[in-house]
């Protein structure tokens, strides 16, 4: 057999690398016995950042409990592009109900399984951030409060991407939606609204909160690990760049994801019982501009003569989170 | 054994024999007694190996039924009026996913305007939800049906709402005989459910369908429920067998012998109609009453057969099709298409006013005397006067207000301002 170079590509950050660590350290991703839970041959778009977030949080959290593991998941992209009858890419047992309800049938599941002792098997709810934040948010806080043995995965993409991308409750301000568009003295999505809900899952005091991001997927498998260490209701956010929706390049989207979390835009943590116990702090700090010039949802901030006051404020939202949760890098703080 | 019992309670005791896993409630009246008496059954230790999810709302009880009996576990909630319509949603998706939840719906008016009193419009609302209705006359009734359901959704995998008057029944303290734990063991075996979430046997419940294949899903749906069309009279026999007492089927006849004349249906309502067609077969008049147990599947050809030697069929219903007409005399008439038979539909017992045997009497001898005109809808005890007055008052003036205060202090029932 010919000798195969082995291409070293660690960049300095947890995304790549494995062939330098240990086999015990390695993402599951890169091991041989990973579940491919969600499988190949589906339909999601080029570039999408939930498929990807989906793939490594089943398939850590199937490792996490040894296959013994059932998943829940609400309407949205991640249904649709998964299966499309008689089609599914799901190779472990998944249930599909409605757009709104995902945390309440997740919690029916858990207790479903534990009416028949089976609560060795675990429960993963999954939505995209409308059937998080918005219309699944009663059964997300009645999941919460009652602390029902289940981890809830928001795969957050800032729309309502499935029906069209229009604005959600986690819409950044600024951003062009289909129903926010840049349109008027204030174009895109208003400032002063919207909900961050890793908070709001804090202020519930459950076992686990914590945010990911794709570009960082060593780190999103580590969580999903810790999470389903933890008996009670976990949540977990994901931050997913969506290519179409936010009218970036396919090959942008882990670029994206890094620099919204770089720039303080989007921050990453744990928190346990309502406190956050972990920080992932910036490694390089950029200004905002430079996550949002690659998007098209922000082009009308651009150009000229462009809107550098709504840049400035946009800067502000990032410093106001680096501020708040401490993220600047190392040593500069 | 014979017990003094409310409604609720027979219910909730009915429910704890049939053993559920999964119990998801939001509270409403009048459902509450039912939930609060499951709560303490499954926290005493009665009702072992139960788990009670006290949920967000509504849709989240469904919600949590949905997810439970998925997981294999036999599931349970019990609703009311704003509350079934809440869980809408979620009961298309029970029935379409083939998920068999038992639902006990204490049955009360939909607002506005606010009223938590009986009548059927929750029900009526979701008859074709894909959910199996069955009606409960009595609590003896209710009782028995919640065993049989249980029976008839996990043989066909479809849900079951079994609905008994609210309060009328539900808060009714009246002679139950409550069957024992090896009568209900007996006729109910553990849940073997068709499609369950098992780590060792992946499947997807729930997958997307296009056009392709739809209309065959939904054919399916509607298959289950004319084979339940047999199976809920079969139920009922073996029910019978088992239990020595003749509860559920499809329909309830009720003197029908001869009869010129035959009301039609549901509910508790049927007790005081009887008593109706007693006195006036007493007379020698030929009355007979027709109960609806079984409304979805509705059991067509049964109820066409019942009626076949009828001149006369008033259907007196709790809900009626706001600018439509009757809902049960719509299904009542297309059952006896061709039949030389006049169906009149009448309204009554609207948001909990009562239908007294003096009502269902003058409704009867106007439908008798021929005063009764067979191709409108009529409501039985309504105050003409009070709407007219309200109507005249409504045309004046640039904004009327709202009709319900308007009626109340016409009633006398609002002291504060004057009508003028």
């Amino acid at each position: 057999m010919a000798f195969q170079e082995i291409k070293l590509y660690q960049t300095g950050t947890f995304v790549a690398g494995n062939r330098l660590l240990d086999p015990e350290q390695r993402s599951v991703q890169a091991r041989m016995g990973r579940s491919n839970s969600l499988t190949s041959g589906h339909r999601a778009c080029r570039g999408c950042g939930e498929a990807l977030g989906a793939r490594y949080v089943l398939d850590a959290a199937m490792r996490a409990t040894n296959g013994n593991m059932v998943a829940v998941n609400s309407t949205g992209c991640l249904e649709v592009f998964s299966t499309p009858y008689p089609e599914s890419s799901w190779q472990l047992p998944w249930l599909h109900s409605l757009f709104g309800n995902g945390p309440a049938v997740a919690a029916g599941v858990a207790a479903g399984l534990r009416a028949q002792s089976r609560d060795d098997i675990r429960v993963v709810g999954q939505a995209g951030d409308g059937g998080t934040v918005d219309i699944g948010f009663g059964a997300l806080s009645g999941m919460f409060e009652r602390n029902d043995d289940v981890l809830f995965v928001c795969y957050d993409n800032e729309g309502y991407m499935n029906t069209g991308v229009q604005r959600s409750g986690a819409t950044p301000p600024a951003a062009r939606t289909a129903n926010t568009k840049a349109l008027g003295p204030e174009p895109g999505n208003a400032f002063g609204q919207g909900k961050f809900v890793p908070l709001i899952a804090m202020a519930h005091e459950i076992p686990y909160v914590a945010t990911a991001t794709v570009a960082e997927l060593h780190d999103l498998e580590y969580k999903v690990e810790k999470a389903m260490s933890f008996h009670g209701a976990r949540y977990l956010h994901v931050f997913v760049p969506c290519p179409l929706g936010w009218g970036a390049a396919s090959e942008d989207t882990i670029k994206l994801a890094r620099l919204a979390k770089e720039s303080g835009m989007f921050p990453v943590f744990e928190a346990e019982r309502g406190d956050v116990t972990e920080v992932s702090r910036i490694r390089r700090q950029v200004p905002v501009e430079e996550y949002l010039r690659p998007q098209q949802r922000y082009a009308h901030l651009f150009g000229d003569p462009g809107r550098p006051d709504i840049i400035a404020r946009l800067q502000a939202r990032a410093d106001r989170n680096i501020a708040r949760f401490g993220l600047l890098p190392e040593g500069d703080d | 054994m014979r017990s003094q019992i409310e409604g609720s309670q027979a219910v909730a005791r009915a429910v704890t024999l049939c053993r559920p896993g999964v119990i998801a409630a939001y509270p409403i009246s009048p459902q509450t007694h039912i939930v609060e008496s499951l709560s303490d059954r499954v926290r005493t230790g009665e009702l072992a190996h139960c788990e009670y999810l006290m949920v967000e709302s509504e849709f989240g009880a469904m919600s949590a039924c949905i997810g439970a009996s998925g997981a294999g576990a036999r599931s349970y909630t019990a609703t009311s009026s704003q509350g079934l319509l809440f869980m809408a949603e979620a009961l298309f998706n029970a029935s379409g996913l083939g998920l068999p939840i038992v639902m006990t719906l204490a049955n009360r008016a939909i607002g506005a305007p606010i009223n938590i009193w009986n009548d059927h419009s929750d029900a009526m609302s979701m008859r074709d939800s894909g959910w199996i209705q069955l009606f409960a006359e009595s609590n003896q009734e209710a009782v028995d049906l919640h065993i049989q359901a249980f029976r008839l959704a996990e043989t066909l995998s479809v849900p079951v709402m079994v609905c008994m008057d609210g309060f009328v029944l539900t808060h009714a303290f009246e002679q139950v005989d409550l069957p024992t734990q090896e009568q209900v063991d007996a006729f109910l075996p553990p849940f073997i459910p068709q499609q369950s979430l098992d780590p060792t046997d992946p499947v997807t419940i729930g997958a997307m369908v296009g056009p392709e294949a739809f209309t065959e899903v939904k054919y399916l749906m509607h298959a289950k429920q004319m084979e339940a069309l047999d199976l809920v009279p079969q139920l009922a026999d073996e029910f019978d067998e088992a239990f020595g007492r003749r509860s559920g089927g499809l329909l309830k006849p009720y003197r029908l012998e001869d009869a010129e004349t035959v009301v039609v249906a549901l509910g508790s309502v049927l007790g005081t109609i009887e008593e109706v067609v007693d006195a006036m077969r007493d007379e020698g008049l030929a009355l007979g009453a027709l109960g609806i147990t079984c409304f979805r599947p509705w059991p067509g050809a049964e109820v066409r057969e019942a009626l076949s030697g009828a001149k006369r069929v008033v259907v007196v219903e709790k809900a009626f099709a706001v600018g439509a007409g009757g809902i049960v005399g719509q299904n009542t008439r297309d059952a006896t298409r061709g039949l030389p038979v006049e169906v009149y539909d009448v309204v009554g017992g609207l948001g909990g006013r009562p239908i007294s045997r003096a009502s269902v009497r003058a409704l009867l001898d106007e439908v008798l005397g021929g005063q009764l005109d067979p191709h409108r809808l009529h409501f039985l005890d309504l105050d003409l006067d009070r709407v007219q007055r309200e109507m005249e008052r409504s045309r004046h003036g640039e904004r009327p207000g709202p009709h319900a205060e308007h009626m109340l202090r016409d009633l006398g029932a609002v002291a504060s301002g004057t009508n003028e």
